[in-house]
C-alpha cells in the first residue's frame, strides 16, 4: 500500500516540477496543484457533468452486455450464424469510433442514443468473444456426459454451459467496463451539451487546461470504481468456486 | 429393471443366449481415421449381469462403451442396449456446484425441477456413506468422495445399464479397496446391469461376474472368463485368485 503511494507522489512531485520550472506551457499542461484547486472550485460543475457521462456510461454497458450476450449464445447454437457474425464482428473493432461518431450525432441527434450506441460498438465485442469462448470451451466430456444422462440442448447448456462460461462474461464485462467510459467521451466530444467528455472539449479552447485535466482525473477515477465494482461482483458470484483454472 | 437372483447370474454367459441380452454386440467395428480401435468385437451381456472389459491402455475399451452409451456408431457390425448411462473416467463434477446437486444433475438433466432432484438424490447420498457433505463442494472432497457423488449421479440417471469407465483409476490402493466394497454393496441391494471398463485384473475379477479380454489395439476378444463365484468376494479369494491369472494369461 506504501510503496505505490510513494511512487504516485515521487510521479506528481516530477510534473509539479515539469511544469513550474517552465518545462512545458501551462496551457498544454496544468500542474497538479492547478489541477486538484480546480477540482475543489469546480466540483459541482464536475458532478453534474459526471451524472451525465455515468448515465451514458451505465445504459451502455447494459446494452453492450444485453447484445454480448445474446450475440454469444446466439453464436453457440448456430455455427451458420458464427461463421456470417464473427468476421463482421471482429470489422467492428477496427472502425475507429471517432469517425462514425459524428454520423451517429447526426442520425440520433445530440441526445443520450448516440452515446449508447458508440458505448454498444465498443463494449459489445470483449463481452460477446469472451463469452463465446467460454462456452464452446465446455469439456467435451462433460457434454458427453449430459448426451448420456438425457439432457436436450436447452438443458445442457442452462446446467452446464452457462455457468461454465460465468468466469469467462465476466472477464469480458471488465473489458467492455474500462473501455466504456472512453466511448462515452469520444461521443460527447463529437457532439453533446453535457458530459465530462463535452467538458474536456469546452475547456481547451477557452483556455481553462486544469478544468480540461481535472474532468479527466474524475474519468478516471470513475473508470477505477466501475472496474472495482465489478470485481466485486464477480467474486461474490464466484466464490464458491475453487482458485485457479478450472478442470 | 434386472432382478436375476444368483444362480441365473452365475450361470454366467449361457443366460444370456436364452433371454434377451441387456447389451448385445456383433461383429462390431471401430475406426478413427486409420487407427483401428475395435475390430469385430462381440459381447452379450445379461440383464443383471456384471461384465468387467480388461485390455492394455489404447485397445478401445473406451470406445466400446462410448458405443453402448450410443455416444458413436460402429463402422461396422450392429450394438443393441438397453439404455445406458457413462461413468467417464475423471469425475467431472461441476465446481460450482454442491456436492448434493452433482449427484442431483441426472434427474436435473433429464428434466425433473430442482428441489424434487435434491430430494431424489439424498437417500442416495446417505447410502453411499456422503451424509453430511451435501453442501460441499468438489474440490473440499476427497478423491474417493468425488468419485462416490459421481457414482450415485450415475446410479440417479436410473439407466438399468451402467457403463463405468475405469471408476477407480484415478484413486490410491487404500481408497480403491474402499470404493471398491461399497461398489459391491450398492450392486448387490441394487442389481443393475454393469459394464466395468479397467486395466486392473484384481478390480475386475473381484466385482464381476465374467471379465472379457481384449487385445491390443485394435481390439479383439481374445478371452471370456466366468469368475464363478457369489460375490460379495475379496482379492484373496481362491477363485479371484485363479480368475486373475487366467485373465492376465489372456492378455499376454
Amino acid at each position: 500500500m506504501i510503496a505505490p503511494a510513494l511512487v504516485v507522489l515521487a510521479l506528481l512531485g516530477a510534473w509539479e516540477l515539469y511544469v513550474d520550472l517552465g518545462g512545458v506551457d501551462d496551457l498544454l499542461l496544468a500542474a497538479p496543484h492547478q489541477i486538484a484547486r480546480s477540482l475543489w472550485e469546480d466540483r459541482s460543475l464536475l458532478a453534474s457533468n459526471l451524472g451525465t457521462t455515468a448515465q451514458e456510461v451505465g445504459l451502455g454497458i447494459l446494452v453492450s452486455l444485453a447484445l454480448g450476450l445474446a450475440a454469444a449464445v446466439a453464436m453457440h447454437f448456430s455455427p451458420r450464424l458464427r461463421r456470417a457474425l464473427y468476421p463482421l464482428m471482429v470489422a467492428t473493432q477496427a472502425v475507429p469510433p471517432v469517425i462514425v461518431a459524428p454520423l451517429l450525432v447526426f442520425w440520433l441527434g445530440f441526445g443520450v442514443w448516440p452515446k449508447l450506441a458508440i458505448i454498444a460498438v465498443v463494449c459489445f465485442f470483449p463481452v460477446a468473444v469472451t463469452t463465446y469462448d467460454g462456452l464452446a470451451g465446455i469439456d467435451p466430456e462433460l457434454r458427453k456426459l449430459m448426451r448420456t444422462l438425457d439432457a436436450d440442448r436447452w438443458r445442457a447448456f442452462r446446467l452446464t454451459e452457462l455457468p461454465a462460461a460465468l468466469p469467462a462474461a465476466l472477464s469480458g464485462a471488465r473489458i467492455a467496463v474500462a473501455v466504456a467510459v472512453i466511448g462515452a467521451v469520444l461521443a460527447e466530444a463529437s457532439g453533446s451539451s453535457s458530459g465530462l467528455g463535452n467538458l474536456v472539449e469546452k475547456a481547451g479552447p477557452a483556455l481553462q487546461t486544469p478544468r480540461a485535466y481535472a474532468a479527466v482525473v474524475v474519468m478516471a477515477a470513475f473508470a477505477v470504481a466501475l472496474f472495482a465494482a465489478l470485481g466485486a461482483a464477480e467474486r461474490a458470484l464466484l466464490h464458491h468456486r475453487p482458485k485457479g483454472p478450472q478442470q | 429393471m434386472a432382478t436375476s437372483t444368483d444362480d441365473e447370474r452365475a450361470a454366467g454367459d449361457r443366460v444370456a443366449g436364452v433371454r434377451a441380452a441387456a447389451v448385445e454386440l456383433d461383429g462390431v467395428s471401430r475406426s478413427f481415421g486409420s487407427v483401428a480401435a475395435l475390430d469385430g468385437v462381440s459381447l452379450r451381456v445379461a440383464p443383471g449381469e456384471v461384465v468387467a472389459v480388461v485390455g492394455p491402455s489404447g485397445c478401445g475399451k473406451s470406445t466400446l462403451l462410448e458405443l453402448v452409451c450410443a455416444l458413436q456408431e460402429p463402422d461396422a457390425g450392429a450394438v443393441r442396449a438397453d439404455p445406458a448411462v457413462l461413468m467417464p473416467q475423471r469425475d467431472l463434477l461441476l465446481p460450482w456446484a454442491t456436492a448434493l446437486d452433482n449427484a442431483a444433475l441426472a434427474p436435473r438433466a433429464a428434466g425433473m425441477a430442482r428441489d424434487a432432484a435434491r430430494e431424489r438424490a439424498r437417500p442416495i447420498f446417505a447410502e453411499l456413506g456422503l451424509s453430511g457433505f451435501e453442501d460441499a463442494r468438489p474440490h473440499q472432497l476427497s478423491g474417493g468422495m468425488r468419485q462416490r457423488v459421481a457414482f450415485a449421479r450415475t446410479l440417479l440417471a436410473g439407466k438399468p445399464v451402467l457403463c463405468l469407465d475405469e471408476p477407480f483409476g484415478a484413486l490410491d490402493a487404500m481408497t480403491r479397496a474402499d470404493v471398491q466394497a461399497w461398489l459391491a454393496g450398492v450392486l448387490a441391494r441394487e442389481p443393475r446391469t454393469v459394464l466395468l471398463v479397467t486395466h486392473d485384473v484384481e478390480e475386475a475379477a473381484v466385482l464381476a461376474d465374467r471379465i472379457v479380454v481384449l487385445s491390443p489395439r485394435p481390439g479383439r476378444v481374445v478371452a471370456e472368463l466366468a469368475v464363478g463365484t457369489p460375490r460379495p468376494r475379496a482379492a484373496t479369494d481362491a477363485a479371484v485368485v485363479q480368475t486373475r491369472r487366467r485373465a492376465l494369461e489372456a492378455l499376454r
